[in-house]
């Protein structure tokens, strides 16, 4: 039932502008929404739009806590809740446990847990990023990831493990923090550790039996990179054979990073999966000469064979840790006239980039953040126009904006087809590079870069903001204290909710941002909230709330203050955040009375 | 547990009482559990002696806490007070409290003897593959001259991490050396030196030069990591080192951790280590 659910996102709304609104309001031409949640994006076009109307900008003020269930763990939680034949699935941080609540019954108790047995590795080991960012539903199977690098196949009804398949050792630096994606019967998964100096990779299995049908790596050889004769990319500087080896020094390459952490969607009618590859390595961008490909670069792929069909480099040689990963919303519009069948893709660069996903074309990339690393992108030629003067190396560079965590990270974005806006939470960070600080790792003595981030312009470290993407501006825009760190999810109600990184959970309307509806929840939230129909048919919101991740390791990890160079460097912009929250994995409820 | 014993070593030392950290039962030391020559599980490594030497001389009983060490090691263990101190750190690193050096070491090559090279502007690195660890995604500190000479495509990189799986990961640079794959490591000097001797041919290590480039330095000043503020423990453990001095000169020895070629070592007694140590 879930496969026909989603197919059809592609079409998501055509023209036709009601005069009767100010808005320029879509006629919907989405697939029918039977109000269950069966991946993390909602649907395959990742636009985190639900079409359920009970609570909006009228009921939403009335809005109450129905349930709450603890997780029992207390690193961050960043997966979004699946809901699937009134059943609902939460992954938790590691240790990657599958909880499954019966919400027939009152207080939608556990029906059973699924305990993966992740490899005891030491203390240390994966020290620096245990979350998860959800599972996905198809066929009766719940599919996700452990950080020890298996991919697990849970059957929905039971709770039995139907495959497990090892993906790659952690031992050797590598993790799996990503949720999956299930496009025409094949499970699509990638690799975390960038800064492990690994090589990144994307890999397709078999949804019956977990069989490895593919293995695509960011970097090295085409034949390593599922190149071959179909990939036509749309800018001349991706065309030559073996970018992957070429664009680096020597043999570089084999530890080139590129990995694929983040979100994939996928394009039935057009037959193509769509993700980003992370940031190269080294960090020290004057030890890599060259563009570094395939790093920071959005791949078009064949679900069934990996098969690139065209790739685009969005930072070359990347300077700042702008891993590509962020999510990439399909949507059809009209832009200058013309339909376009488009992705839309926040990059770290602060940049919202609207490429034709049918040929790789940048259509455009204005800034959706404040930014000073790049001005502008060539659109003949695809490449980016770096600001030379926030090259970093061995020297103090001071207000590069944004910092390694980017206009906005992994949290993503949402799109109304009403509006025809994108609900972006995202980041106003800025940083600066110092080259040289004894540090100290395995007995070994070297010099790191330390960085410091600090809150942008404004003084604000976060914003949620409404963005236009065939006029490519902001609408309207509403300042947070923190970085917004979590997903958002918008309805047909013209209600979008997200979560601060200091525990408010809110709705906004959609239309104008204005506040509409806030509830303090337990612990910070950096995760994906989503929306549902109950047994009962009435509409649910379910948020996880749980801070932790990058931005809130201060609180999870319970690192020091006084160190501002901790979790690379984010501290410095985060020591207050421990006054605001706790930590602690808690699932909030909502309904309306 | 970390706030209270910090409270005590502050009150001790405000109130003028005694400071030999008398109090302390239990050192608990944070170390790796596979990392020789520094130290394992099976205590072979020269920290697991010297930390040995420690707590016998302060008269309390030795407890590791295994802790591989990857990046965020010290806060996530030292600083949450998981244990009271880990070996092996440099002096002037951020967010701990570390003791006067007890012993001063170089970034080394190793090649098979009939290479031999010692300076990292040799001509004949143009040709040659370099091994280098990579810390995370950072090669050690002669990577950014490498960089900077035009030679990162020689440069082939190690995870110093390795295959935390299989013993002593960051031996395989040297391994590598021995066996061909690469025709220099550079590599911080006790893992050269150490892994040379035990490598299955005769290997030459060779202190590199120039000791710096630019800002970053190549020799570093290895001492003894407690907690910030934990005054009364970093003086327990300065008084046994500079009393060991002798015990310690024959464990470098024993490991054959290089000394920077330009520097005579200091005698036992004095307490010039600190000076030198500077940079």
């Amino acid at each position: 039932m879930n496969v026909n659910l989603t197919v059809g996102c592609g079409l998501l709304f055509a023209f036709g502008a009601t005069a009767a609104d100010q808005l320029p309001r879509q006629k919907i031409q989405d697939e029918p929404d039977d109000g269950q949640w069966t991946m993390p994006a909602k649907n395959y076009s990742s636009t985190r739009f639900s079409t359920l109307t009970d609570i909006n900008t009228g009921t939403v003020k009335n809005l109450k806590l129905a349930w709450t269930f603890s997780t029992g763990l207390t690193r961050g939680h960043e997966a979004a809740p699946l809901v699937v034949n009134n059943t609902m699935y939460i992954v938790t941080p590691w240790p990657n446990i599958l909880f499954a609540l019966d919400l027939t019954k009152p207080g939608a108790p556990v029906k059973w847990t699924y305990k993966p047995k992740p490899s005891a590795s030491s203390q240390g080991v994966a020290c620096c990023d245990v979350v998860n960012r959800g599972a996905a539903y198809f066929d009766g199977k719940i599919y996700y990831n452990t950080l020890d690098l298996h991919s697990v196949a849970i059957d929905a009804a039971t709770g039995r493990e139907v495959w497990n398949t090892a993906l790659g050792d952690i031992n050797k630096g590598e993790s799996m923090t990503m949720a999956p994606i299930v496009a025409k019967g094949v499970v699509v998964v990638g690799n975390s550790g960038g800064e492990f100096g690994v090589r990144g990779w994307m890999a397709g299995l078999d949804a019956k039996n977990g069989k490895i049908l593919w293995r695509a790596y960011a970097t090295g050889p085409d034949k390593d990179v599922l190149i071959g004769p179909n990939f036509h990319p749309f800018y001349a500087a991706d065309r030559s054979p073996d970018l992957g080896t070429k664009t680096w020094a020597g043999e570089a390459w084999k530890i080139g990073g590129g990995s694929g952490w983040s979100w994939i969607s996928y394009d039935p009618e057009l037959d193509l999966i769509y993700y980003g590859t992370s940031n190269p390595g080294p960090w020290n961008a004057d030890q890599r000469p060259g563009d570094n490909k395939w790093t920071c670069t959005i791949f078009a792929r064949r679900p069934e064979s990996g098969e690139a069909v065209w790739a685009y480099q969005i930072n070359p040689h990347d300077d700042h840790d702008y891993d590509g990963v962020n999510e990439n919303i399909l949507l059809d519009l009209t832009i200058n006239g013309r339909p376009r069948k488009v992705l839309v893709h926040p990059d770290r660069n602060a940049r919202m980039y609207v490429i034709d996903r049918a040929t790789g074309e940048v259509i455009s990339a204005e800034t959706y953040a404040y930014q000073n690393t790049s001005e502008g992108v060539d659109l003949k030629t695809g490449r980016i126009k770096i600001n030379a003067a926030k090259a970093t190396g061995l020297k103090t560079v001071k207000d590069i904006c944004p910092a390694p965590p980017g206009g906005k990270d992994w949290q993503p974005s949402a799109f109304s087809p009403r509006t025809g806006w994108l609900y972006v939470p995202h980041n106003n960070l800025c940083y600066e590079a110092q080259s040289v600080e004894a540090n100290y790792i395995a007995g070994t003595p070297y010099v790191g870069q330390n960085v410091r981030m600090y809150a942008g312009p404004g003084g604000n470290r976060g914003e949620f903001s409404a963005w236009d993407p065939v006029a490519a501006k902001t609408v309207w825009s509403v300042k947070e204290n923190f970085p917004a760190w979590s997903g958002a999810v918008v309805t047909a109600g013209d209600v979008v909710f997200y979560g601060t990184m200091d525990g408010w959970f809110r709705a906004l309307d959609a239309k104008t941002g204005a506040k509409l509806w806030e509830f303090k929840v337990g612990s910070g939230i950096i995760s994906q909230p989503v929306t549902y129909k109950g047994p009962d048919g009435k509409q649910y919101v379910a948020v996880l709330s749980g801070v932790g991740g990058w931005a809130g390791a201060i609180v999870a990890g319970m690192l020091n203050a006084a160190d501002g160079t901790g979790a690379l460097g984010f501290l410095n912009a985060m020591s207050d955040l421990p006054n605001y929250t706790t930590k602690g994995g808690m699932l909030y409820v909502f309904a309306l009375p | 547990m970390f706030s209270l014993s910090h409270s005590v070593a502050l009150t001790l030392i405000s109130t003028g009482l005694c400071c030999t950290a008398a109090d302390l039962r239990t050192f608990r030391v944070c170390a790796d559990p596979n990392n020789l020559p520094f130290s394992n599980e099976a205590g072979q490594g020269l920290e697991n002696k010297l930390a040995q030497i420690v707590a016998h001389d302060l008269s309390v009983n030795l407890q590791y806490v295994w802790f591989a060490e990857r990046r965020g090691f010290l806060r996530h263990s030292l600083d949450v007070g998981l244990c009271d101190a880990v070996l092996g750190v440099p002096i002037d690193v951020e967010g701990a409290l570390v003791t006067r050096p007890y012993y001063r070491s170089t970034y080394v090559t190793v090649t098979k003897p009939e290479l031999k090279i010692a300076s990292l502007y040799d001509s004949r690195l143009r040709n040659l593959r370099i091994g280098l660890h990579m810390i995370g995604d950072d090669y050690v500190p002669p990577g950014h001259l490498l960089a900077a000479e035009g030679l990162a495509g020689q440069i082939v990189g190690y995870s110093l991490y390795g295959a935390y799986g299989q013993a002593d990961p960051p031996a395989r640079l040297i391994d590598a050396v021995a066996n061909g794959q690469v025709d220099v490591a550079i590599v911080w000097g006790p893992f050269g030196g150490y892994f040379a001797k035990k490598a299955s041919i005769p290997l030459a290590v060779e202190p590199v030069s120039p000791t710096r480039f630019r800002m970053v330095p190549f020799t570093y000043s290895i001492g003894v990591a407690v907690r910030k503020g934990d005054v009364a423990l970093q003086s327990a453990i300065q008084q046994v080192l500079d009393k060991e001095c002798p015990a310690v000169r024959a464990l470098l020895k024993e490991y054959a951790f290089p000394s920077p070629e330009e520097e005579e070592a200091t005698p036992c007694g004095t307490s010039s280590l600190a000076v030198i140590s500077s940079h």
